[in-house]
């Protein structure tokens, strides 16, 4: 089954994150990561929802989204045409002997150090999954103490913004 | 004038549509303001906000609600009381408020509405807003909620309706704020009567009736996520109109939407110009005069043979408000396979949900009939258009030699088609006739002959058993200078028989007709069919023979309704007659029925509709094609 990302646009009121979420679960569907937060226009706010789906079940949740009364506007988002990008927390193993071998590898990611302690570092890190799961895969030996990882945020490449023609008839 | 009649055109084939300008049905598809009802201006006002819910209901033009009043919707039911336009209907039960609300909406076309209280009151409307949804019924449910400050907590009569309800309704709202009450309330009844009609449900919490709060109107309604589309696109209009241009064997698959639509008249034009043959849904029984020769029945699980053929063997599908029910198509693979489809439908995602459309059209059927009549009249007029005449041989060849039709039963009772069929012919057209679901239903679908829309009410895409009687009272409420029948089995009657209660304590004469056959009919069938005659659980012990428990004919009398019983074949009319003589009371009539008779034809569940059977493991001949 193809990954398919999807930005919806919605009011931001009371229960709109259970009728998104439950309208997935009712077709069976598998949200891979769900990232939600405000946007630019006061009163909206914009859920980022990677599925795995087929085609024509995609098209069919799509159009049971829209008729949801608090959703303004859905756009599926290819990887071609969108800056897509996950944020990653992750708290390594790091004592005097490995820290700067920790740092190093973080420089490399281009993630920071966040949190010093005498025998632990907190990395943070934004990317592209594949980008995180190849720092993961390098702090590994290291030992991982704990792992946390936001949805994936989504844009449109371009000047266009997803609300400017929802909005333009409200 | 009854309060229905505005949209119950006669719509009667012998008497051809004047051709200047036919009297459409007048309910408007889109109303200039967001805001329903007459839109009277009220400069601001201090008030309660119970008080506000009553003034927002007046304002939006309601006459009728139907309820319940319990501890977090009381303060509400103060100002309901002093209220002079609106009528309020005490209901037994809380369902009952809601299928009444349905009934009402069903035959009035505006919206019904009930209000009942938190908790429980709540819980039991669910059945009916899950009907309401499945059926695309215009309704409005509010519902008392516990104090604000108290949500969330388990409290007395505390219950999340709006999430327990969230997918069964087209949207709801929890008000915890007063002065939100006006618009939501305008929201919710813009929301449940535009686009594709639904129910609505408005949870309003305890604190927010009882606080005080400025009341102006009307409120502006502005809902950005919600802009249903009515207007079919132009390109796709013509392509349907040159795929009907081409067809040899065109069939209308008309729905329930054509009836929400209000585009009877609409439809009757363009399939008069095409001249094909039309087949109407459960949904839509009347919408197209039975009477019209080019109506070639109901199609479906329970579908004459004519209606069932017709769209197995069509090549053209002009589907228009219909919605591809797995009751309608069997097994969808198999389904009308050399055909093309025409989809008009309000709501998009019933588009290619469950078979490709290859000319879709989204929009209102009321504005895209009329275009698609017009584009097809000047596709016709340019060119050839194949002869149909041999698709019409074929369709009245199947409906000359399989009419539906039933055999008297064996045990010496009654034949329960016959009993529905008098009852349909002793009324005539301008009746309502509301049903239960079962054996019953299908029998009322099939053999009372519906000339209008708005005149068939049943618990369709649910299948609600115990929908009738609370319908039907609704229906009564809407249209009060009709005759109004429900007609219930034994088992639905069962299920919500106390609202003959609110029916005679508030003068709404209805007039039930019991089907009883002493059992659940059609479990029962499906026990002789398909479990070898193992009866399970379907005995019910109300019919002849039986201890009779309860006595219908007593129950009624207990309520205060007029009960009567019939036993013999001989006893048929002059019972009806009796019962439509009657005007100041509910009637109940005990209909002593076989129970050995059974629903034909039937497609069996899981096969295709090809393998329709008129009788038990009895086929067509189907004509070898030349």
């Amino acid at each position: 089954m193809a990954r398919h990302t999807l930005s919806v646009l919605v009011e931001d009121v009371p229960g709109v994150l259970t009728r998104v979420a439950s309208l997935f679960a009712r077709r069976a569907f598998n949200i891979n990561s769900l990232a939600v937060g405000p946007t630019e226009v006061a009163g909206m706010s914009r859920i980022t929802v990677v599925v795995e789906a087929e085609g024509d079940l995609l098209e069919q949740v799509t159009k049971q989204l829209n008729k949801l009364i608090n959703v303004i506007k859905i756009v599926e988002l290819t990887t071609e045409l969108s800056v897509q990008r996950d944020h990653i927390l992750i708290k390594v193993r790091a004592d005097a002997a490995t820290r700067l071998q920790v740092t190093q590898a973080a420089d490399l990611f281009r993630a920071s150090v966040v949190d010093v302690a005498t025998d632990s570092l907190i990395i943070e890190a934004t990317g592209t999954p594949e980008k995180l799961s190849a720092l993961l895969s390098v702090l590994e030996p290291f030992g991982i103490r704990e792992i946390v990882q936001s949805g994936t945020l989504a844009i449109g490449r371009g000047a266009k913004s997803m609300s400017d023609r929802a909005l333009r008839s409200a | 004038m009854s309060k229905g009649s505005p949209i119950s055109p006669a719509l009667l084939a012998a008497r051809p549509a004047p051709p200047a300008a036919p009297a459409r049905e007048t309910v408007p598809v889109v109303q200039a303001s967001a805001v329903r009802g007459p839109n009277a201006v009220v400069a601001p006002t201090r008030m309660l906000g119970s008080a506000a819910i009553v003034r927002s209901l007046e304002e939006l033009g309601v006459d009728d609600v139907f309820g319940l009043p319990g501890g977090a919707i009381l303060p509400t039911y103060d100002p309901l009381m002093a209220s002079t336009k609106l009528r309020h209907v005490l209901v037994r039960h809380e369902q009952g408020a809601g299928h009444a609300a349905q009934g009402y909406a069903m035959v009035t076309g505006r919206p019904g509405v009930c209000i009942v209280t938190s908790g429980p009151g709540a819980t039991n409307l669910v059945t009916a807003i899950a009907d309401a949804h499945m059926d695309s019924v215009p309704m409005v449910a509010i519902t008392g909620q516990v104090s604000s400050a108290f949500i969330g907590s388990d409290a007395f009569q505390e219950a999340d309706i709006v999430g327990i309800t969230m997918p069964i309704t087209k949207h709801s709202y929890l008000v915890t704020d007063a002065q939100d009450i006006p618009r939501v309330l305008a929201e919710a009844f813009h929301i449940a009567t535009t686009g594709r009609p639904g129910p609505v449900l408005v949870d309003i919490a305890k604190d927010a009736q009882q606080a005080t709060m400025t009341f102006s109107w009307p409120p502006r309604v502005d809902i950005p996520g919600y802009r249903p589309v009515l207007r079919g696109h132009a390109k796709q209009v013509r392509e349907a109109a040159r795929l009907i241009s081409g067809s040899q064997r065109p069939v209308f698959y008309v729905g329930g939407g054509v009836v929400k639509g209000h585009a009877s008249l609409e439809l009757k034009e363009l399939a008069e110009l095409v001249g094909a043959p039309v087949v109407t849904t459960l949904m839509a029984r009347g919408v197209f005069p039975d009477s019209h020769e080019q109506h070639v029945g109901m199609p479906g699980m329970h579908g004459s043979v004519s209606a069932v053929t017709a769209l197995q063997q069509a090549d053209l599908l002009i589907t228009l408000g219909a919605r591809f029910d797995d009751r309608v198509t069997g097994v969808l693979s198999s389904f009308a396979p050399n055909a093309k489809v025409i989809h008009a439908d309000i709501d998009p995602a019933e588009i290619s949900k469950n078979r490709a459309a290859d000319v879709p059209i989204v929009g209102s059927v009321k504005e895209i009939i009329p275009e698609l009549t017009a584009a097809v009249r000047e596709s016709f007029a340019t060119q050839e258009r194949p002869d149909i005449s041999a698709w019409w041989k074929t369709i009245n060849h199947l409906r000359d030699t399989y009419p539906v039709g039933f055999s008297q039963p064996e045990d010496g009772l009654s034949a329960p088609q016959q009993v529905i069929k008098r009852i349909g012919e002793l009324t005539g057209p301008e009746g309502v006739f509301v049903s239960g679901v079962g054996q019953h239903q299908m029998w009322a679908a099939q053999f009372i002959q519906y000339e209008r829309p708005h005149a068939w009410l049943n618990s369709g895409g649910l299948g609600t058993m115990g929908y009738s009687v609370p319908a039907a009272m609704g229906a009564k409420v809407g249209n009060p200078d009709r005759v109004v029948w429900a007609i219930d089995g034994d088992g639905c009657f069962q299920m919500t028989n106390q609202e003959l209660a609110t029916c005679v304590i508030n003068n709404i004469p209805i007039k039930v007709a019991v089907i009883n056959n002493s059992s659940l009919g059609m479990v029962r069938q499906w026990q002789t069919l398909f479990y070898e005659g193992r009866y399970s659980n379907t005995d019910l012990n109300t019919g002849h023979d039986t201890v009779r428990v309860p006595d219908f004919v007593k129950l009624a009398d207990a309520y205060g309704c007029v009960g009567l019983r019939c036993e013999r074949d001989e006893d048929i009319d002059a019972t009806i007659e009796q019962a439509l003589a009657i005007n100041d009371r509910p009637v109940v009539i005990d209909f002593v029925v076989s129970r050995d008779s059974m629903v034909w034809p039937m497609v069996p569940s899981g096969v295709s509709n090809d393998l329709i059977q008129i009788a038990r493991n009895m086929t067509p001949t189907w004509e070898q094609e030349d």
